[in-house]
């Protein structure tokens, strides 16, 4: 073998069926394969990271006849390796926090291969080099993660998750109709071959058209507004992993990544266009945080505050578009660049660190409303220690790594010449530390409201060991804003975006 | 719930048998003409399906069966990814490369690893389409006690 | 061109019906009629002019044949839409036990 990038895809696909087959006669087989499996991913996923290492694959070995490229290919460069490592990273934090918190359900062997055929759609999607390989890895991830949103069958639990599957049956549809549309206009559906033919070509309302339906299609699935009605509903129902995973990293994966690699890599940046991708993610911020602040359900209010980070994201993402179709300032569209790219992978940590307190919390409590909790600081240290860590991250409190990422989608606006985007984010960021100010303070501060029968003490060890793990890294990943830092992780990721000519040189030169 | 009456019963018997082998013609032939894997194994779980709901299911004993057929499903797709992952050994060293020879144009034994391929998707779809319909049969009997 | 307009009025009847009916499996029926319609809408792309079915016979020698590559994406995006329609319907089963009713304003319990 002499490519380490269908690792990605063979290991947990081999793992979740084999859990299937040897669950039924080993006892706690799966409890010990998926953290390990998911452990050896991320290290690998690291040295990549570290070592720059960008390659290509030709699944099947077809070579390109006549200058055409014909297979289905796998590519991984710096953008890719930033996204594989927190899928890893936060699967096996959320995959080992589940040894204890999944023993009260029955069957255990359904959750594990689930969560593992998950992880591996994710892999391809963001490995995916071709467009209708991405469509099908795409599924693959969204059903199983149907399947895990229903996973305890009480009334609620099904009810979003039937919500959760029309919506995004119907986007599957349009992303759909979408590739039918490209394959109409260019004959090939290699990422790379269509960004060359689309750039020797006029741009038509056939491209506007296209882009428009992908927009719909991509940002149902990445939770932006106007498309965000099965947000809510899927990830306050979910076990608390679960949400962890599905908040943490589906959304990213399969939302916000697809949606920079195409417009950055396939089509011709367009201003009309780029305005509109910065107008929804504005709105997503705004109306996120507003719509947040009423919520009583801990799980709800985590749910809202993600539609509003993911806004930021794209906002930023925004920005970065608009100057390179102005063809402008360049130094100022790699700034916004690297701010989202930096949001993204924070937000992935220090949201999975609150939705898996907000699981520990119910473990013990059974209950989600902050109206009937009080006073955990004393009984549940430790939750209320890295909790504490999140809350300031998430409203941006240095020196947490919260505050960095917002700094530089702030400095990025202003020096684009854009105030108002600029206020407006300081002015969300302010909600956001009012809301999570009130979380703290009912939930932990208080005084005892639940019954005094109920014994609380802290929650058992692997929970306490992932939630440790990703207190510290909200801290250790501040260091990715000092410039060093920065050029080895981010700057191979934004010169991948900002320059398509390396990107299709890649697929089709070697 | 209780079977069809006798005359569905024995014709059921008859064609199930008949289904079952066009089934598996349409699965070998699959380099050939149109079809292969998925289709293939669609007929199959056809078949199985008629014997069923033509017999009712007090006549079968539904656990077990579902069981086996889950059993199946998992070992046989389990069997596609090590024969993909088996062309990362031997000859050209990719992953899902085409290794074994192949024949003449139109043989049944050509296009090399192919067949492999069709042969035990067909399996995997039908033990899978029959599961799902288990597993929502036995449910609702569940819901009628 | 009419075949296209075809497809589109398959597609405004699944539509139509995901909307206004109420009862659970009829809007899974009409979410998998509007997914037929572009599996059709695939297929109809790869037409060539007097072109045949995409099956080579050595026979006979410069044949034009329509572009196989659609019918692909279409065969395995109709085993997408079986694995998408089998889990709506295990959900819907379920939810009937729960809520005693296919109604879909019946059953409301999220709110906010």
């Amino acid at each position: 073998m002499n490519s380490l990038i269908p690792i990605f895809i063979i290991v947990p696909l081999a793992t979740a069926f084999l859990i299937m087959i040897l669950g039924k006669f080993i006892q706690g087989f799966q409890k010990t394969i998926t953290p390990l499996i998911l452990l050896f991913l991320t290290v690998l996923s690291f040295y990549c990271l570290l070592n720059n290492y960008s390659d290509s694959y030709a699944v099947g070995g077809w070579e390109p006849v006549k200058n055409i490229p014909i297979a289905i290919y796998l590519v991984m460069d710096g953008f890719s390796i930033l996204l594989l490592t927190i899928i890893s990273l936060i699967g096996f934090l959320a995959s080992f926090y589940s040894i204890s918190y999944i023993s009260k359900f029955t069957s255990e062997n359904n959750f594990y291969a689930l969560l593992c055929l998950m992880i591996a759609g994710m892999n391809g999607v963001v490995l995916s080099g071709d467009l209708f390989n991405l469509f099908v890895f795409l599924e693959i991830s969204v059903i199983s993660s149907y399947a895990l949103v229903a996973f305890g069958t009480e009334k609620e639990e099904l009810e979003a998750s039937f919500k959760y599957q029309v919506l995004g049956g119907i986007a599957s549809f349009i992303i759909l109709f979408a590739i039918g549309l490209i394959y109409w206009r260019t004959k090939t559906l290699n990422i790379a071959d269509v960004s060359t033919l689309l750039s020797s070509q006029q741009a038509n309302i056939f491209d506007i058209f296209v882009q428009i339906l992908l927009i719909s299609g991509f940002g149902l699935k990445a939770a932006m507004m106007p498309f965000h009605a099965w947000l809510p509903d899927a990830h306050s129902s979910a076990p608390s992993p679960i949400s962890a995973m599905l908040s943490g990293v589906l959304i990213k994966a399969v939302g916000i990544y697809v949606i920079i690699r195409l417009f950055f890599n396939m089509f011709i940046a367009s201003e009309e266009i780029a305005i509109l991708i910065t107008t929804l993610g504005t709105i997503s911020m705004v109306i996120g945080v507003l719509l947040a602040i009423g919520q009583w359900d801990i799980k709800r209010l985590l749910a809202y505050h993600s539609i509003s980070q993911m806004g930021y994201v794209v906002l930023s993402i925004g920005i970065g578009l608009i100057l390179m179709a102005r063809g402008t300032r360049p130094a100022v569209a790699v700034l916004a660049i690297a701010g989202g790219l930096f949001h993204m992978v924070n937000h992935a940590v220090f949201k999975g660190l609150l939705f898996l307190n907000a699981g520990a919390i119910e473990h013990r409590i059974h209950t989600r409303n902050l109206k009937e909790m009080g006073g955990l600081s004393k009984d549940m240290p430790a939750t209320s220690a890295t909790s504490f860590v999140a809350s300031m991250s998430i409203s941006g409190i240095p020196p947490f790594n919260g505050f960095f990422s917002k700094l530089i989608i702030i400095i990025a606006a202003i020096q684009a010449k854009f105030y108002l985007l600029a206020f407006l984010a300081v002015v969300v960021s302010i909600i956001t530390l009012a809301s999570f100010m009130k979380f703290q303070r009912y939930a932990f501060f208080n005084k005892k409201e639940y019954s005094k029968t109920l014994k609380i003490k802290e929650v058992p060890f692997p929970m306490i060991f992932s939630m440790a793990i990703m207190g510290i890294l909200c801290l250790a990943f501040s260091l990715l804003a000092f410039p060093g830092v920065r050029e080895q992780i981010l700057g191979p990721a934004i010169d991948v975006l900002m320059k398509t000519g390396e990107y299709t040189q890649t697929i089709i030169g070697m | 719930m209780k079977g069809m009456s006798i005359i569905v019963k024995k014709v059921t018997q008859l064609i199930s048998g008949i289904i079952f082998m066009y089934g598996i013609y349409i699965i070998t032939h699959g380099h050939l003409t149109p079809g292969g894997g998925f289709a293939g194994g669609a007929i199959i779980a056809g078949a199985y399906i008629l014997l069923i709901l033509a017999f009712g299911s007090d006549a079968v004993n539904l656990r077990s069966k579902e069981k086996g057929s889950s059993l199946i499903e998992s070992l046989a797709i389990f069997i596609v990814l090590l024969l993909a992952v088996f062309a990362l050994f031997m000859g050209a060293k990719i992953f899902f490369a085409n290794y074994l020879p192949k024949g003449q144009l139109g043989e049944i034994i050509s296009a090399g690893a192919i067949p492999l391929y069709n042969i035990f998707i067909g399996i995997e779809v039908a033990a899978a389409i029959i599961t799902i319909f288990l597993a929502l049969v036995i449910f609702k009997e569940e819901a009628k006690k | 061109m009419i075949v296209f307009i075809l497809c589109f009025i398959l597609f405004l009847v699944g539509l139509y019906g995901l909307i206004t009916r109420r009862n659970l499996i009829k809007i899974v029926i009409s979410l998998s009629i509007m997914e037929f319609s572009v599996f059709l809408f695939l297929v109809l792309i790869g037409y060539i002019d007097a072109g045949v079915a995409p099956i080579v016979d050595l026979s006979l020698s410069d044949q034009i044949y329509v572009d196989p590559l659609p019918q692909a994406m279409v065969l395995t995006a109709i085993v997408i839409g079986l694995a998408t329609t089998a889990m709506l319907l295990a959900i819907a089963i379920r939810l009937y036990r729960k809520y005693k009713t296919f109604d879909i304003r019946e059953i409301n319990q999220l709110r906010g």
